[in-house]
Order: structure tokens, then C-alpha cells, then sequence
């Protein structure tokens, strides 16, 4: 659902022929018979782990509703996608116990039994966010195998540590004995390799690093949020940005699994004044292309994760990544002058990750920003009533917000209770955004 | 003549439908219809359009029935089905001369003027043929359950069979709008003349009566009951039957005119909400995504009940209300609905279970053809104290400790104050005299199924 505007973006692309003619080199044309090129696979140098740069997220399976009407995620599907994905060369599968209502697991975890188990990867992680004592994260963790069906993780993360500090993540895993627990795993076979996810500040980051150094524990890798965004304009303040994190992480040869390279699908769809420029460049290649060579373009990166939820974007990525060509300076100079332009649009920086989850008023906090997000990037935004246009775009967007959020979930509802704030990786200030969203919204019912 | 007849009917009755069927747009052209009904110019005391109906009716009969009334329209199209059938089944005299039922109708609109006089308000609704039609179209088109869907199938299958089997019965018995058009039709100047010279008594014309007013045997029409429809002149093939001035020997063409109103486009009302159990469980999250469920908010009993801005003041709006439900399917917010309590049954009034009524929404004012809710502009609005709202403490979240404000930040007329509690918490109080009743707070109340902050009527509505 994320990507499904993912190809729509290919046919803004006509607008950028004529210009390419005039500088860029030419490119191989794609065809279905591409997709036989081999994945690229990087080796992770601690211990020879052959790791396809592009893994599967398991955060955002398709969904279908069941006999009774409850949302369930759509085996069948996933089970296709999987095969496809492991036939194409895909070894790297991302999971949690807290995904998707805490569905995903079992779900990955049923269509990988189906193949050989040394044929990939299982990443999962200790998702102890409600509960973090040590009975409760020892439970987390066995069931994980039970619902992945397997006696071993490849990959095996302290998810989302960072905010709060050497003292949450103290609280969360050293002083209950978790860390112990896990290094026994480790040295018992179950688990392989042991890093974190992190989301916070600079601070946050250097205190892991420190823990590092001192050989307190080591990290076998670390799965950070990059993209062409956040290389240089994360918010600074309660989110690093990821070219400190990177350069970190290479000094030390801390393999690097990257999360977000799409930012939840928005760098697959930008706005239009972007992808023209894109297209101007490379008119067969997607935005969502030029964000996943953006990272690749990074050696010390063993694998970026996309959150796959159709075929669609999956043939689409394994394309990419089949040849997939990583970026010269100019090229990087070009995505950063991309991020620096895209900060102008009034953007909600949501990457429909769902953690912030439900929200106990029942407001649907990703379905409306992803709404207002797509308003803009499509160009459909409307602002005031000089504007050509007004009338249609104001109507378009109140009948679609009206149809794709139910009145009662609406940004309207939201008494800004705050329980969200700390559950937001992207320290969006939902609350305040959720106003801000409402206030247009007002505006445009009112005519003003 | 006749064609002329349909054609007018069939302008009238599709923009009447449209109307409230609320296709956008059309309805700027259409305004104007609903308002020309009789019944509602009456209730608004809309001297124009009933002086022009009478001088109508009093000129060229009784016209009006045939073209301008909706339910009329509706009953010569179903009549005519009526009349196909019989012709199938060999019977080419569908219809035949009747007495006038003087007791029954001049009866029924004693008591219907009596009815409007004592405020009997669902003795009008249901007998009142532009509301019965509105009935019809409205709860056939927006699906709604409900008493008024009960009323309109009735209404319905009634009006429709009498139609089917005996023309326009409806019109010259119950109707109270066709008796009162009447008495000024007898006299009317133009109207369909028999010839006796030129009638061969072939009763033709009398079996093609829907309004069976036509006795071949005095060769008398009765004009307090015809309605112009013109089928006995086009079935007379001896020319006997002519549509002229019966006080002179001349003819004229008719011509009509149709008065201007100014109305605007009317909404389809919002399709209700496909939610199911919605109520609010602040659960303790585990895992990521899905959705808290949230309960539907209750129908309040109101003490006084809530009638729209434009409508002087509740009694004033229950007298002059024929409960057509123009102003429900108007409604672009969910706002108005029929009610289902006896004394004001299927006159529309507000609650704000799944919205509220805006600030910059006057659709049911511009709308109402009756002058129950009168005609205002966005910015007239806010002088309608429609009703007050006040705030129930135990069951505001505020009083409780979470932090909310979200009555008094979308009250559009800041009559909401956040105020600091004997607890310390930040809870809403509302400035009665400043208060509008629009509902907003009540609406965005977080607490389920009843608000705690809701809105009880106003007699008066306006401060003069």
C-alpha cells in the first residue's frame, strides 16, 4: 500500500527526455528478462556472511480481511512474494515480535520454513517496549522461535534503543539481566549475531558506541534509519543524522543495515518539481531507484531492508538492485541538493512505521498524514483561493480525506493526550502536527 | 396542449427529485421549484408565490396539480401505467364519472386547517403533498431506517394503488392543497368546455377522467375536481371538448410563468458511517499498529429540542414546518434527521451524533420552501443561540486528568474557556450567553457514548 504510487512516478517521466539526451550517459533498457541479473551481495567482513544488499522487511505484509471482517495479513501473498524474493536472490529477511499487530513474525516465519533453512537470514528482535522485565523478554524471545519456526537467528537486535539513553537502554536490558541472557544465547549458537536499531540523538549514539570501545559488549552490527534525507537533514536534535551514524559505524567496521532508505515509501513517491529533476537525470529510473542507490552507494552497508508489500515494488527493487550501479560524487551532490529541496514541501516527516499505534482514542495518526503527504507530493495541495484551481483541489480533498479516514479518526479528534510523543522513531510532534493538519483541513471547509 | 402539460410536469418533477435527491449543482437551477409548492408558501406566509397560485388557479384551474405538484405528477405517471394495463386486458374504459365526496373532502380539510391552526403537526406532515412526495424520494434515495422510511412506504403504496386503479382519487378527496385550489378552480376562466352541440355522447372523454369529474350525461364537468390535464380534450374525436374561456367565446394560450426564489445546491446527506463498534479503550500497547475501538456516540434526549439557525424560535419552526425533508437531505453534515417523537413526527431536528453544524454552512436555510427555517448568510449565523451547551464533569476526561481542551479549541466562537480546577487539572467551561449550539464540542467530545459536554435547546433563538 505504501509503494503502490511507485510506478505511477514512471510516467512523469516523459517530461525528462528530451534532456537527457543532452548529458547523460546512455542506460541498458529494462526489460522483464533483466530480472534474472544477479542480486548484488555484499560479504559482511566479521564473518563472511554473504548478505544481499536488498533485504525484506517484514513491517508492512499486504492485508486482507478474514470470513469474520478482522484484518489478517494475506499468507498467500506473502508466501508468493518470498518465493519470488528468494528465487531473485534474496537472503536477508527483517522481522519483530511487535510488528503488525505482532503478526509479521509468523507470517515470514511460515513462508521461509517452506524453504531451506540456510538458504537466508532471519533477523527479529527483542521488541520489550510494554514490558521489559526479564521473564517477560525471555518469553518475547522463545516465542520468536516458535513463530519463525527455527533454532537459530542470524541477526538478532535490541530493537529501537536510543531514546532515553545509556539509562533506558540500562533499564530495558542490562539490569534485568537481558544482555547476559543474550550473550549466552550467542555463545550457545542461537543467536549469531547481536546489534541494536537505533533511533535518538548523538548522545545516545556515542554512549553506544563508548560501551563498544570499552569492550563492555561489542555490537556485530547495527541497523540505522538512511536515506537522502537523513544523511544530512534528520532533525539534529532528537535524531542524529545518519552520516554521523555511518561514519561511526565504518571507523569501527560495525557492519551497517540500513532502515528507511524510502522513508515508508514518500522517497518513492516525491513531488513532482523533484522527480522531474530525477527524470531529467535518468528517465527510466524511479525516485525510489535513486534513494536505494543513494545507500548503496555506501560499502561499509551491508543491507538495506524495504518493507515490501506487493509484488510490484518487489520486481521493481530486485531490478534496481540486479544492476545496480552506485552513485559518483556528483551524483551524491545531486540527491543532497534533492533532500535540501525537499524540505521546502510542508511535508509530515511519517514513515507509516505504525508504532506510534494504536492511538487509544482510536484517531488513525499514519492514515491522516499519509493522506495530507500525498496531497502534496501529487501536487494536489491546496493553498489559498488566488490559486488556479482552488475550488476543485479544496473539494478533492476533503471528499478523499473524508473517504479514506473514517469522521470519528479524523485529526479533529485528537485531544492531545501525548501518549504518542515518545513512541514516534521520528520524534514527530503527532500531536501538534494532527493540528496542524486540522487547522487546514478547517480552512479548507471554511472557504478561507 | 397536453404535450405542453407533460413537458412542464415532467421540468417540475425532475428538478423537484434532483433537489432532493441532491445532485450538485443542478440544484442552483432548481431552487426556486420547492418553493412555488403551495402548502410551504402558505407556512412561510409567502404572499407571491400564493397569490400567484390562486390567480393561476383562478385563470386557467387548476393547473397547479398537474404541473407544479410533485405527488400529482407522480400519480399521472403511475395512473397511466394503470391505464396501460387495462388497455392489455381489453378494457378501454378505465375510468367513469364519480360523484364529488363532499363529506369526505370538505371534512378532511376542516380538519387539516384546524390541524394547522392547533399545531397538530402530524396531521399536516402526512397529509401535505409535497411533503409525502419529499418522504417518498428522500428515504428511497438515502437508504435511511427508520419510522419516516415506515411513513413514506405507506404513503407510497397508498397514493400508488389508488393511482393505479382510480386516477387522481387522492387528489379530489384527501388532498387539502387540491381542495383549497377548488374552490378558486370552479370559477375558473379557461377551462375544458363541452360543446353539447358537437358531443355525440360517446363517453370517450369521461373514461379517459383520471379525476372522474366529467359526466357525459349532463354534459357537465366538475371543475373543482379537474385538474387540466387535458386527456379528455385529446380523446374527443369530435372536436366537442375545448380547453377556452368559459365566460366568453374566445380561447387564449395558455401561458406560465414561473416565479423566481433564490435556492442553492443541496447535499446528498453523508452516507452514514460504515464504522462498527467504535469506543474508546486506551489499551496497553504491545505490539504495533491497529486500531483503538471507538463506540458510536448516543442519540440524546434533549430536553428542548434543537432546530436549525434560521428558524426564529422552536415553536415557530414546528408551526411552519411541513416535514418535507428538504433540509435533511441537505444537510451536509449529518446534522438533521427527521424525529421520531409524535408531536413534531418527521419534522427535522438536529444532534450532533456524527457532526456538527458548521460555521460556514447555511444549506438547510437556503432550502426550506415552508419559512421554518429562514434564509441567512454565513455571517447572519452566528446570531442564532440555536442552544447552549454545558459541560458534565463526571464523565470529562479533563476532570479525570488527561489533558484535552478539544471542546474549547474548535468552539468557533470562543464561548469555551480552559479553566484550572479545585484538582489542578485544565477543564473546559462554557460561556452560556456566548454559546451558539452548534455542537462542535459535543461532536469532538473524546468521552463515549455520551459526551460530556452536550448541547439542550433553545426556545428563543434569537435576541431582539
Amino acid at each position: 500500500m505504501d509503494r503502490r504510487d511507485f510506478i505511477k512516478i514512471g510516467s512523469a517521466g516523459a517530461m525528462g527526455l528530451g534532456a537527457a539526451a543532452l548529458g547523460c550517459s546512455p542506460r541498458k533498457p529494462k526489460t522483464a528478462s533483466d530480472e534474472t541479473e544477479q542480486m548484488i551481495m555484499r560479504e559482511n567482513p566479521r564473518n563472511g556472511d554473504k548478505v544481499s544488499l536488498l533485504g525484506f522487511g517484514c513491517m508492512r505484509w499486504p492485508m486482507v480481511k478474514d470470513e469474520s471482517g478482522n484484518e489478517v495479513i494475506d499468507q498467500e501473498a506473502v508466501n508468493e512474494m518470498v518465493d519470488y524474493a528468494i528465487a531473485h536472490g534474496i537472503n536477508y529477511f527483517d522481522t519483530s515480535p511487535a510488528y503488525l499487530r505482532g503478526l509479521s513474525e509468523r507470517a515470514a516465519g511460515d513462508a521461509l520454513a517452506r524453504h531451506p533453512r540456510s538458504s537466508y537470514y532471519i533477523a527479529t528482535k527483542l521488541s520489550n517496549f510494554g514490558d521489559h522485565s526479564r521473564e517477560a523478554s525471555i518469553k518475547m524471545y522463545e516465542d520468536s522461535f516458535k513463530e519463525m519456526h527455527t533454532d537459530y537467528f542470524d541477526y538478532y537486535l535490541l530493537h529501537s534503543i536510543g531514546r532515553g539513553g545509556d539509562h533506558a537502554f540500562r533499564e530495558r536490558y542490562v539490569n534485568n539481566g537481558m544482555m547476559d541472557f543474550l550473550l549466552g544465547e550467542k555463545a550457545k549458537g542461537r543467536i549469531r549475531n547481536l546489534g541494536f536499531s537505533f533511533h535518538g540523538s548523538k548522545d545516545a549514539f556515542d554512549s553506544f558506541m563508548r560501551i563498544h570501545d570499552s569492550g563492555e559488549f561489542t555490537w556485530d552490527f547495527c541497523q540505522i534509519e538512511m536515506n537522502y534525507i537523513d544523511w544530512k537533514h534528520a532533525d539534529g536534535v532528537r535524531n542524529v543524522n545518519a552520516d554521523y551514524l555511518y561514519a561511526e559505524l565504518e571507523k569501527r567496521g560495525i557492519p551497517v543495515i540500513i532502515m528507511e532508505p524510502l522513508l515508508g515509501g514518500r522517497l518513492a513517491n516525491v513531488p513532482m518539481g523533484i522527480s522531474r529533476q530525477m527524470k531529467m537525470r535518468e528517465p527510466d529510473r524511479s525516485a525510489a531507484s535513486w534513494a536505494f542507490r543513494f545507500c548503496g552507494s555506501y560499502p561499509g552497508v551491508l543491507c538495506i531492508l524495504s518493507g515490501m508489500s506487493s509484488m510490484d515494488p518487489l520486481k521493481e527493487n530486485i531490478q534496481t538492485f540486479g544492476h545496480f550501479e552506485p552513485l559518483n560524487q556528483e551524483e551524491l551532490d545531486f540527491m543532497e541538493r534533492m533532500a535540501v529541496q525537499m524540505k521546502e514541501y510542508p511535508l509530515v516527516n511519517c514513515t507509516n512505521c505504525q508504532y506510534c499505534m494504536p492511538c487509544p482514542w482510536g484517531i488513525d495518526i499514519p492514515g491522516i498524514f499519509k493522506h495530507y503527504n500525498t496531497s502534496i507530493t501529487d501536487g494536489t495541495y491546496a493553498q489559498s483561493r488566488e490559486q488556479k484551481d482552488y475550488e476543485k483541489l479544496r473539494k478533492a480533498y476533503l471528499t478523499s480525506y473524508d473517504k479514506a479516514i473514517p469522521t470519528v479518526r479524523q485529526a479533529d479528534h485528537c485531544i492531545g493526550c501525548g501518549v504518542c510523543l515518545h513512541r514516534c522513531p521520528q520524534s514527530i510532534h503527532i500531536p501538534n502536527e494532527l493540528r496542524r493538519i486540522d487547522a487546514y483541513v478547517e480552512k479548507l471547509k471554511q472557504k478561507l | 396542449m397536453k404535450i405542453i402539460r407533460i413537458a412542464l410536469a415532467l421540468l417540475f418533477l425532475s428538478g423537484i427529485t434532483l433537489m432532493f435527491v441532491g445532485i450538485e449543482g443542478l440544484s442552483s437551477w432548481m431552487g426556486w421549484m420547492p418553493k412555488m409548492q403551495f402548502l410551504p408558501a402558505v407556512m412561510a406566509l409567502n404572499a407571491g408565490v400564493i397569490i400567484f397560485i390562486v390567480l393561476l388557479t383562478f385563470c386557467f384551474g387548476r393547473i397547479y396539480c398537474s404541473v407544479i405538484c410533485p405527488l400529482g405528477v407522480m400519480q399521472d405517471g403511475i395512473s397511466r401505467v394503470g391505464v396501460l394495463v387495462k388497455r392489455l386486458r381489453k378494457n378501454r374504459r378505465p375510468f367513469h364519472y364519480r360523484k364529488e365526496q363532499k363529506l369526505i373532502r370538505y371534512g378532511i380539510w376542516v380538519l387539516f386547517v384546524a390541524a394547522i391552526l392547533a399545531g397538530v403537526q402530524v396531521f399536516v406532515a402526512l397529509l401535505a403533498p409535497y411533503s409525502a412526495y419529499g418522504r417518498i424520494v428522500n428515504s428511497i434515495f438515502s437508504f435511511k431506517t427508520g419510522p419516516v422510511l415506515v411513513v413514506a412506504a405507506v404513503t407510497l403504496v397508498a397514493v400508488g394503488i389508488t393511482a393505479l386503479f382510480f386516477g387522481r382519487q387522492y387528489c379530489n378527496i384527501v388532498c387539502p392543497v387540491g381542495t383549497t385550489l377548488s374552490f378558486f378552480s370552479r370559477f375558473a376562466i379557461f377551462r375544458p368546455v363541452i360543446d353539447a352541440d358537437k358531443c355525440k355522447n360517446c363517453k370517450m372523454c369521461e373514461h379517459a377522467c383520471k379525476a372522474s369529474c366529467i359526466d357525459i350525461k349532463t354534459h357537465s364537468i366538475d371543475y373543482s375536481r379537474c385538474v387540466d390535464c387535458f386527456d379528455c380534450i385529446d380523446n374527443c374525436k369530435f372536436g366537442a371538448l375545448q380547453y377556452r374561456n368559459a365566460y366568453r367565446k374566445t380561447t387564449a394560450p395558455v401561458s406560465m410563468e414561473a416565479g423566481s426564489a433564490n435556492g442553492r445546491r443541496a447535499f446528498l446527506a453523508g452516507a452514514a458511517l460504515g464504522l462498527g463498534a467504535l469506543s474508546v479503550k486506551a489499551q496497553n500497547k504491545k505490539v504495533d499498529g491497529g486500531f483503538a475501538e471507538v463506540l458510536p456516540k448516543r442519540t440524546l434526549e434533549r430536553e428542548t429540542p434543537l432546530t436549525p439557525p434560521g428558524s426564529v424560535s422552536v415553536n415557530d419552526f414546528y408551526r411552519r414546518c411541513t416535514a418535507c425533508q428538504l433540509c435533511v437531505s441537505a444537510c451536509p453534515n449529518g446534522v438533521l434527521r427527521p424525529s421520531a417523537d409524535l408531536n413534531h413526527f418527521m419534522q427535522p431536528q438536529m444532534g450532533f451524533e456524527n457532526g456538527y453544524c458548521r460555521p460556514e454552512c447555511t444549506e438547510c436555510s437556503t432550502v426550506c420552501p415552508s419559512g421554518a427555517i429562514l434564509s441567512i448568510t454565513r455571517e447572519e449565523k452566528t446570531q442564532y443561540h440555536v442552544g447552549t451547551a454545558s459541560v458534565n464533569r463526571e464523565l470529562c476526561v479533563a476532570e479525570h486528568g488527561t489533558s484535552c481542551g478539544n471542546c474549547a479549541r474548535h468552539c468557533p466562537v470562543g464561548a469555551i474557556q480552559m479553566i484550572e480546577s479545585s484538582e489542578g487539572f485544565t477543564v473546559p467551561s462554557v460561556d452560556a450567553s456566548v454559546c451558539i449550539g452548534c455542537g462542535a464540542c459535543e461532536f469532538l467530545c473524546p468521552a463515549r457514548p455520551v459526551s460530556a459536554i452536550t448541547v439542550n435547546g433553545r426556545h428563543q433563538h434569537l435576541d431582539i
